[in-house]
């Protein structure tokens, strides 16, 4: 099956970003393809290169940056809920790109199912 | 981000139900004014679109919102322009306005025109029991919650 996800909520105060992590995981071993990981409202904030968690914490940026470039997948930072946030190209992290809302229309079209994670 | 990562899917002739549910009021948080922007882009790609507003979703077609003392933006009157975004499904459930003590005349009209009715202006809002909306939502292809 071909899906999308969207993620809503940054990295630490909600674990909506956790569970669309390992979903997206779970999925791409099972068989399935993920076409695309939207992220948008605070969700953003997954993208911040600038994010330093401390050492015996999980680094969502960096896992996500890794999951993306060992499997293909598409990450893509909403522009304006990235400008009102501070999320510009200036401080992206590898494997994310800032592009429209379109986007995510666009993967819900293309996608058999496209999952929201928030809160 | 590497080259070898396909960035573009194949949506040609694609026309999905895409439903858009807001659950949460429209100030307080930026969920609703970010939902609505994803609203018009979806109008854009002339997908079916329909909204749903429930729990303390219905405040944001609230009448009267003035948002000048706690200083934020006020979008409210973007929801009565989203019939000329020919956007004409806009459901509004019935248990969670009436929890709330407020019934359709509390709520801005939004009209849209009727292309098959010689372009008549018709509402936009419909009030709809709970069961009548999960009878809606099992319809759709894509529903987008925040």
């Amino acid at each position: 099956m071909k899906y999308g996800i969207l993620i809503n909520e940054g990295p630490f105060t909600h674990q909506a970003s956790d569970t669309a992590y390992q979903f997206t995981k779970a999925a791409i071993e099972k068989g399935h393809r993920v076409l695309r990981v939207f992220f948008y409202h605070d969700g953003v904030n997954n993208a911040n290169a600038l994010s330093e968690p401390q050492s015996d914490d999980r680094n969502l940026v960096k896992l996500w940056g890794d999951l993306a470039k060992e499997h293909k997948i598409d990450l893509v930072v909403c522009v304006a809920a990235g400008l009102r946030r501070g999320i510009k190209d200036q401080v992206l992290a590898e494997g994310f790109r800032i592009s429209g809302l379109g986007q995510l229309t666009e993967i819900g079209m293309a996608a058999d199912r496209l999952l929201t994670f928030g809160d | 981000m590497s080259d070898d990562i396909e960035t573009e899917f194949e949506t040609e002739g694609v026309e999905k139900k895409f439903m858009f549910l807001n659950r949460k009021a429209p100030y307080g948080t930026i969920y609703a004014l970010e939902m609505l922007e994803t609203v018009l882009i979806s109008a854009a790609f002339d997908q079916d679109v329909s909204l749903v507003f429930m729990d303390d979703g219905v405040y944001q077609l609230k009448k009267g919102c003035d948002t000048k003392s706690v200083n934020m933006k006020n979008f409210s009157s973007t929801y009565k322009a989203l019939g000329d975004y020919d956007i004409q499904k806009l459901y509004v459930e019935r248990e969670s306005l009436e929890a709330r003590g407020l019934t359709v005349d509390d709520l801005t009209e939004v009209v849209y025109e009727d292309e098959d009715d010689d372009w008549a202006e018709k509402p936009a809002i419909r009030v709809v029991s709970r069961d009548e909306i999960a009878v809606l939502m099992e319809e759709q292809d894509v529903v987008i919650s925040a």
